[in-house]
């Protein structure tokens, strides 16, 4: 599976699925990262955690932990 | 579920999408701060500007009505059960997609809403088109343009909030869903038809089909309605291939980007150019220059709130000893001594500066006090107990001008020497460094090591220090009297005289206690103008992107970052800092342990105890500071093993917003509105207690004031009761209990209790070396109750304005006295170690309290090294 964490530093991905369950999920769902949507990974944090997307149009920080939940194509 | 008929407009929307300033624009100054009942976050409301009868109620900023942060808790319970009248929806023109997600939560609860579409004045700078009648149409609902920064369209919007509140005009929930999951959510609006308020159906029958527990749970719905609707769901899902709540975000979404497709045309130069938050974010967010950047915004801070010679020191010198203490001068550069035109002789400070004349006074005025102290007993020892006063009196008598000191007998004078020390009278700390004496001029010089200051004053010196004569305050430019020196002299003038029960109510008591409240609000505004300008700016998000994973090793999230910073500088805004921490775990987690780094006040203990008793180990201070972030970072870890703060991490799905110069009025609000909570919340409590705390300092029982004899005092018969609790530590009686308990109104208060109980004949910190020796049995042993002493102090709870500040901000007794007992236990603990390990290792003797200690310790390591609980 590959997942957000895959992507290199400026690649872009398209959402295919999101995994996991309960609050983070539901947040991450909220904040517009759905199926189909094109994210942008744009950094990553000194510590090499989190890292920084594009996302619709604004810049959203999650960690790797929850970016493995999130399946690409 | 609105008993009341009061018309509420509702503020709603994203974090960060300007409603702070819409609130401010609607309300005017007519607002008020208040609390949730039974939660922290902060609620505002306020009447409208010329509709007085019309209240706007500001909730959280939120992205979603989803329930699991706790501001979205808030917000959806207030929205969907207490119905506000209406909702005024802010919107963030320049991120209109996502903002619009809310929106269409916002539209299915069944209330009157107008959608404002905020910041169109960056809107229509960066050359972006929103046809607002298409978007609202395509809502069905009223969509204006304003911008709340400018004061545009803001009352407007307001109006026709109004309106549709009192028409109680509903527009068509807009379906956003396709035919299938619409066909299912009719399904079940069928079925739970009659068992919900009819207004939101829609809204009831959405959260059923996200199988939304606790939306359910509060609906009370039956199951067996669930399990028939629960088919249609599994349907629908299979046929989608994904899962309820996915579907329902990502047909919202799919809804909205076509929306907005056809009612907005982006600028197209705009969106390929590079924006200029970018170009900030390269440098601060850059994986080199990150952590400096980083580093040096809190060195400006620091430089800003408690550096030595940086404005923060310079306004809490000015409030505590100026303004609030005994007065200050009214311009700062006339400084300049100005001869009186009548003297006929150069006045001795004539072109030295206030400070460097009072410096220069000191040695002789050292010198004044203590021989006329020798010469007093002299006196009375070759007359007689009391003889000195009887025979001045009758000199007064004798003379039209009385005089406090005389020197009655100058054969006497001849032969009374005296020992004189200088030392700071603020701390008890001895100054080092060489005295030299030739002929009747002193001077000394500093040095940082070396002897005690140390002289002999004779009948000459004495003479000469006391012609020096003591430089006179208003001398030296416009001086203005400060609060307590106003009080003091009202009170004498009023017949009130110094040493009675009334005069130390009033100044002691009264006025000191409204100081020590008072005297903090220079650094705390500092802090919080520094924090609200990184916070309006953007960059606070982003220090939590860079700080997360370094925190998260144990326990917290990046954001917790910034309160443990503040507490290096004072607790009580470090407390007050944790507020920006969404998560109420870590925001407690946040509090309990802000306030193990040691503060500026616990600096001044650290000091005192490190020229007094750790001389020859520099290193002690630094440790203290280590101590501090290692008791963070195992706390943390102990903590987050604990049943209370174990769980899932909070998800760390932060919006980085883009960078914008936060607006003037913006700042001084948000810094106005901590400092105005700060003064009122911590007086209602640090006043009386230092009233209480004074009164007893200052009387005995019977209400006689006990003067310099500490030892009859009330609060010192006190500090005999509780000294068992301190005795395994190691200062078991009423001295150290009582500098503990004064250490409670403001830390450095240690010191001076200290100095003060001290007595004694030498130098203050042979004096306090003296009174460490009698708290040990055996001598070899004093060193390691001092070490106690100082970890205790450094490590308990705060002091007195923290702890109330911590209860306030906890929201619960229960959280308040949770953090209080942690933080006795940890520097109970770490006092009870250096102790008693202190004496196993020098005199090898094994009591019970070294098996307690020993006890203590392995249950700490067991709660730091233990497996983390598995929650569900």
């Amino acid at each position: 599976m590959k997942t957000l964490n895959d992507i290199e530093i400026g690649g872009r991905a398209v959402i295919a699925r999101l995994h996991g369950e309960g609050a983070v999920r539901r947040r991450i769902l909220d904040m517009g990262l759905v199926k189909g949507t094109e994210v942008l990974v744009r950094k990553v944090a000194p510590i090499g955690d989190p890292i920084e997307l594009t996302v619709r149009g604004y810049e959203l920080s999650i960690r790797k932990d929850e970016a493995a939940m999130i399946e690409v194509v | 579920m609105a008993t009341d008929t009061t018309t509420k407009i509702a503020l709603a929307g994203n974090p960060n999408s300007g409603k702070t300033t819409l609130f401010n624009e609607l309300t005017g100054s007519n607002q008020y701060v208040g609390n949730w009942p039974g939660v922290t976050v902060e609620e505002k409301n306020g009447g409208l500007k010329g509709h007085r009868d019309v209240v706007v109620q500001d909730l959280p900023g939120i992205y979603s009505l989803s329930p699991y942060s706790l501001e979205e808790k808030v917000s959806r319970n207030f929205l969907v059960n207490e119905k506000p009248t209406a909702i005024l929806n802010i919107v963030d023109g320049m991120n209109i997609e996502r903002n619009l997600y809310l929106t269409t939560q916002l539209a299915e609860i069944g209330v009157p809403m107008v959608v404002a579409v905020n910041m169109m004045d960056l809107v229509d700078r960066a050359g972006d088109k929103i046809d607002f009648e298409k978007l609202g149409k395509r809502l069905n609902c009223k969509v204006v343009g304003i911008s709340a920064q400018k004061g545009k369209g803001c009352c407007e919007a307001a109006e026709i909030a109004l309106q549709y509140a009192k028409e109680g005009r509903k527009g068509e929930v807009p379906h956003v869903f396709t035919g299938s999951v619409e066909h299912a959510i009719a399904h079940i609006e069928e079925s739970i038809q009659g068992k919900v308020p009819a207004a939101s159906l829609r809204w009831c029958a959405i959260k059923v089909f996200e199988r939304d527990a606790d939306a359910i749970a509060k609906m009370g719905m039956p199951a067996d309605v669930l399990a028939h609707v629960e088919g249609h769901i599994r349907d629908c899902e299979k046929e989608l291939d994904d899962d309820a709540e996915s579907i329902i975000t990502g047909q919202r979404y799919a809804f909205i980007q076509k929306l907005v497709s056809e009612c907005v045309v982006k600028n197209e130069k705009r969106v390929k150019g590079v924006k200029l938050s970018d170009r900030i974010d390269r440098i601060v967010t850059n994986r080199i220059l990150a952590i400096p950047v980083f580093c040096l915004s809190l060195l400006a801070m620091y430089w800003l709130a408690v550096a030595d010679g940086g404005p923060g020191t310079y306004f809490t010198d000015w409030a505590n000893d100026g303004f609030l203490g005994d007065g200050w001068h009214l311009w700062g550069t006339m400084h300049k001594a100005s001869t009186p035109k009548d003297a006929k002789e150069k006045l001795w400070y004539d072109g030295m500066d206030y400070e460097e004349a009072t410096g220069a006074f000191e040695p002789h005025g050292a010198n004044v006090e203590k021989w006329r102290d020798a010469y007093k007993g002299a006196y009375d020892e070759k007359k007689g107990e009391g003889a000195y006063e009887k025979d001045l009196a009758a000199f007064n008598e004798k003379n039209a001008d009385p005089s406090e000191f005389e020197v009655l007998d100058e054969e006497l004078a001849k032969t009374v020497k005296a020992d004189v020390w200088l030392k700071d009278e603020e701390s008890g700390e001895i100054r080092s460094g060489k005295v030299s004496i030739a002929g009747d001029k002193i001077s000394v010089e500093e040095e940082d090591e070396g002897d005690d200051l140390k002289w002999t004053c004779d009948y000459p010196l004495y003479k000469a220090s006391a012609e020096v004569g003591e430089p006179e305050a208003s001398d030296f430019g416009v001086w203005v009297p400060g609060v307590a020196s106003i009080c003091g002299d009202l009170c004498t003038r009023f017949g009130i005289e110094e040493g009675t029960l009334v005069y130390a109510l009033v100044n002691d008591g009264v006025v000191g206690g409204v100081c020590t409240v008072l005297g903090f609000v220079p650094v705390i505004a500092i802090v919080f103008l520094f924090l609200a300008f990184l916070e309006d700016c953007g960059y606070m998000a982003r220090v939590a992107f860079i700080m997360d994973r370094l925190f998260r090793g144990f326990g917290l999230s990046g954001k917790s970052f910034i309160p443990m910073l503040v507490g290096k500088g004072c607790g009580v805004p470090a407390v007050m800092a944790a507020r920006t921490i969404e998560n109420v775990r870590d925001q407690r987690m946040t509090i309990i342990l802000a306030t193990f780094m040691p503060c500026g006040a616990k600096t001044v203990i650290i000091t005192m105890f490190t020229a007094c008793f750790f001389r020859e180990y520099w290193w002690v201070a630094a440790a203290m500071d280590l101590m501090g972030v290692a008791i963070i970072v195992l706390g943390g870890i102990a903590l987050k093993k604990t049943r209370l703060f174990a769980g899932e991490a909070a998800p760390f799905v932060m919006e980085l917003p883009a960078y914008h110069l936060p607006t003037f009025r913006g700042i001084v609000t948000h810094t106005w509105e901590r400092v105005k909570a700060y003064v009122w919340k911590a007086g209602m409590v640090i006043f009386p207690a230092c009233v209480v705390l004074t009164l007893m300092m200052t009387f005995d029982w019977g209400f006689n004031v006990v003067g310099d004899d500490l030892d009859k005092s009330i609060l010192a018969s006190i500090g005999g009761w509780i000294g068992w609790f301190f005795a395994p530590l190691g200062f078991g009686n009423w001295q150290g209990a009582m500098a503990t308990i004064s250490a409670e109104i403001a830390k450095e208060q240690a010191t001076a209790t200290l100095a003060m109980v001290a007595g004694g004949d030498g130098s203050a910190a042979a004096n306090v070396i003296q009174l460490f020796k009698g708290f040990v049995s055996d001598e070899r042993l004093y060193k390691f109750s001092a070490l106690s002493f100082l970890l205790f102090n450094l490590f308990v709870p705060p002091c007195a304005v923290a702890i109330v500040n911590t209860f306030k901000e906890m929201g619960s007794q229960k959280w308040g006295w949770f953090a209080v007992g942690f933080q006795l236990f940890v520097g109970y603990v770490l006092a009870l170690n250096a102790f008693q390990i202190g004496s196993l290792v020098v005199t090898g003797s094994f009591g019970v309290w070294t098996a307690i200690t020993i006890l203590l310790d392995l249950f700490a390591l067991w709660m730091i090294f233990r497996p983390s609980k598995k929650v569900n």
